[in-house]
């Protein structure tokens, strides 16, 4: 802990850059993610083959991910969020799909029963009773990012990878033990505050629902 | 960065000796920590299954030891063991215990109570309700734990370069240090189907040892 | 025999202690079937499982044959009890051949020994080997499965069978059908059978001795017509429900209303069973249709003419009984018109 306390600007810069990292690619993989997802449900053959394929991408390991993308974004927080945002995809898409094929056919009927449009059905019926499941998905996404974020200290994009590179290169655990403490904290709390998240819109559903 | 990106299927060729070494050495690590970690994890799942008092403590501890990232488990070791072979393994190992732990958890856990109320009133020892009623009940998802805890640590496996641990992650240490496309992507590609074809493999050996009673579409 | 001696289980939950049983005393003899029933929370289940020690007594004792179930091995003596639960509670990774022999392979049967003894139970609950010993329970449908639950629980003959609440989960039709069966299989195997459920039709169907419980005590244990024509509390009438008019019907024999043979009367048509009961002699007259006179024969054990009933008396019987039982209006009509013939 002597690290943290001893470096407390680099740490919060190193912090920041780390947030900023997984905050766009989560953000980037969402606008990409749910609306995949939302096409996979109208066009059912492509589940198969789109949730297979960001099935495999996401088993190629973080380290070889970056160098494959190194030849065509180069070195840099560029390559580290093309990367994060390819990882991000599967859990979001999949759960995006389970959520809206969870909506109770009644909704939908009861929904198709007053004359809505399928615009309508998906933005005032299918997205929002979905919503608690694909937050599950970005909840996901997001604690699997700010670990591998880590590793992309290496292709020199900062974060709290640098910490732990440090620690490797200088044989001293304090960095290492630093950055751990920091991104494990920074991992918990993003599970749990979108946890949170989760059980407000659930609550807010089901009141509404209750009202309507 | 320099180069044409193909040009590493040149430089696998022309160093096929050291490239076959560092292959082996990556699949020996990933191989023999997951084995470690299925000794470890499984009798432990079975123990904290059985005392409930444990079960709290240990998931929430699993839980929060997936959320340390892997290169910092791999750093911690360089003070306490050094470089090479043993902290590698011990880090992958690590690595392997808590999904095989909290899938073997879960997957026991999650066996109908109403078929292990019947085994027991029909007279089935503890470990017999084990071994014929809890283990293959929990095999898919206990395996499903073994599946990711090996294709997770191949991956972590290429960070082992970083403490003289080998494996193919050499080569994309190089490449990075020496700014040179054909040997970053030599050990990059290689090391990419490695774990895409073990995820394909593993979930086909899935059927084979998930048992026939359990397969949905028997007809 | 199983006997339950001031068989008492307290439950503690949230700082609160809860006597699931309470006081209970029973004796099962052999190669009889008694029914526990009540409402849930009666603790009708919770005594059944402390038989095969599933639950353990907070005091009280239970003998098998006289030796206290504490001093025997758990495992020994759960083996030597078949045991049935709702949906069967099938292997789902075994096959059903190796469902039904699951106890014999605990006991260490030899194989073939086993395959053999899984056919013939199959054949015994109306599951043809040939076609049902190599599927697996997800093949079967629910009824089925039950079948091979009981199947499962005869296996290595044990002189005890519990059963709780084993037809629970399926459907009425073949709810009835399954009851059917075990009376079927019962009257050839005679085991001492422990019953547990909720369903009162099924109790008076298949019970020898009916045990109705409630908040743990034992209410009224007895023959299925003693609670209904002595219910020990009010608690019995109106657990046994609105329609124990048509149950007094159903355990009412023939041979209680008949006659003494009128000589006049010269003995012609179908002569029934003293054994049926007035429901079931009326679903028969419906069915054979009205014979000459004014009423039917009955007949003994063997068949013999005994006695006589006027289609006027039966109906006077059937109507008294409704009426006594407080059951009016249509659905008297609807007994009356579907007993007697016109």
């Amino acid at each position: 802990m002597r690290y943290l306390v001893e470096h407390p600007e680099r740490v919060l810069q190193l912090t920041a850059d780390h947030v900023r990292i997984v905050g766009i690619s989560i953000l980037v993989a969402a606008a990409i993610g749910i609306p995949i997802g939302i096409v996979v449900t109208r066009l059912r053959w492509l589940e198969g083959p789109i949730l297979t394929s960001s099935g495999v991408l996401y088993t190629v390991p973080s380290l070889a991910l970056f160098a494959i993308l190194i030849p065509y974004t180069g070195l840099g927080a560029s390559t580290a969020i093309v990367a994060l945002v390819l990882y991000s995809l599967l859990a979001i898409v999949r759960n995006t799909v389970a959520g809206i094929d969870g909506v109770p056919p009644a909704a939908l009927d009861a929904a198709r029963g007053m004359g809505m449009t399928g615009r309508q059905l998906l933005v005032l019926v299918e997205l929002p009773l979905a919503l608690p499941v694909i937050l599950a998905g970005v909840r996901l996404a997001t604690v699997a990012a700010i670990g591998i974020a880590t590793i992309a200290a290496v292709i020199g994009a900062g974060g709290l990878g640098r910490l732990i590179f440090d620690g490797i290169r200088l044989i001293d655990p304090e960095p290492i033990v630093a950055g751990t403490v920091v991104a494990s904290a920074l991992a918990l709390s993003a599970d749990w505050a979108l946890a949170r998240l989760g059980i407000v819109l659930r609550r807010d559903l089901g009141r509404s629902a209750g009202e309507g | 960065m320099r180069g044409d990106p193909l040009e590493f299927i040149t430089y696998i060729s022309e160093h096929e000796e050291q490239f076959l070494r560092l292959l082996g050495q990556h699949l020996q690590v990933t191989l023999l920590s997951v084995a470690i970690g299925i000794a470890i994890a499984l009798p432990l799942a079975v123990v904290v299954v059985r005392v409930d008092r444990l079960a709290k403590p240990m998931t929430t501890l699993a839980n929060v030891g997936q959320t340390i990232p892997s290169l910092a488990i791999l750093g911690l070791m360089l003070p306490i063991l050094g470089i090479g072979f043993l902290p590698t393994l011990f880090a992958l190992t690590i690595r392997a215990i808590l999904p095989i732990f909290l899938n073997a958890y879960v997957g026991i856990r999650g066996v109908d109570r109403a078929v292990v109320d019947a085994a027991r009133g029909m007279g089935t020892s503890n470990s017999q309700l084990l071994l014929l009623v809890e283990l293959p009940l929990a095999s898919p998802v206990i395996f499903a734990g073994i599946q990711t805890a090996t294709v997770q640590n191949i991956g972590i496996a290429t960070l082992a370069a970083y403490i003289g641990g080998g494996g193919l992650g050499d080569l994309i240490l190089q490449g990075l240090a020496m700014l040179d496309t054909s040997v970053l992507l030599a050990g990059a590609v290689p090391v990419a189907l490695l774990a895409m074809v073990t995820e394909i493999i593993l979930g086909r050996l899935r059927r084979v040892v998930v048992p026939r009673g359990l397969q949905i579409d028997i007809k | 025999m199983i006997a339950l001696e001031h068989l008492s289980k307290v439950f503690t939950s949230h700082g609160q202690t809860v006597a699931a049983v309470d006081d209970v005393n029973l004796e099962v003899g052999e190669g009889e079937l008694h029914v526990l029933i009540g409402p849930s929370g009666s603790g009708k289940t919770t005594t059944m499982r402390m038989i095969n020690r599933l639950e353990t007594p907070t005091s009280g004792r239970i003998t098998i044959d006289g030796r206290d179930v504490r001093t025997l091995d758990v495992v020994e003596l759960r083996r030597s009890i078949g045991y049935v639960i709702q949906q069967g509670g099938l292997l789902p990774h075994f096959t059903v051949a190796e469902n039904v022999a699951m106890v014999p392979r605990l006991l260490g049967w030899k194989r073939q020994q086993r395959r053999e003894r899984a056919h013939e139970l199959l054949a015994l609950v109306g599951l043809p080997p040939e076609r049902f010993a190599d599927r697996y329970p997800r093949q079967l449908s629910g009824g089925q499965q039950q079948r091979v639950g009981v199947a499962r629980a005869l296996a290595a003959d044990p002189p005890i069978v519990l059963m709780d609440e084993p037809f629970g989960a399926v459907d009425p039709i073949t709810r009835k059908q399954l009851q059917r069966e075990l009376r079927r299989i019962q009257g050839e195997v005679k085991k001492t059978i422990v019953f547990v459920t909720h369903d009162i039709a099924e109790a008076f169907l298949l019970g020898d001795r009916i045990v109705l419980m409630s908040e743990g005590r034992v209410v009224q244990n007895g023959p299925p017509a003693d609670l209904l024509r002595r219910p020990a509390a009010p608690y019995v009438t109106a657990f046994i429900g609105e329609d124990r008019g048509l149950r007094a019907l159903a355990y009412t024999s023939l041979s209680e209303v008949a006659m003494a043979v009128p000589n006049a009367v010269p003995v012609t048509g179908a002569i029934l069973p003293g054994t049926l009961s007035l429901v079931e002699a009326g679903r028969e007259l419906v069915a054979v249709g009205p014979a000459n006179g004014d009423g039917f024969w009955v007949g003994d054990e063997v068949g013999n003419p005994s006695g006589y009933v006027t289609y006027r008396q039966f109906a006077t019987e059937i109507a008294e009984r409704l009426a006594a039982e407080g059951v009016v209006g249509e659905s008297a009509e609807a007994v009356m018109a579907d007993a007697v013939p016109r």
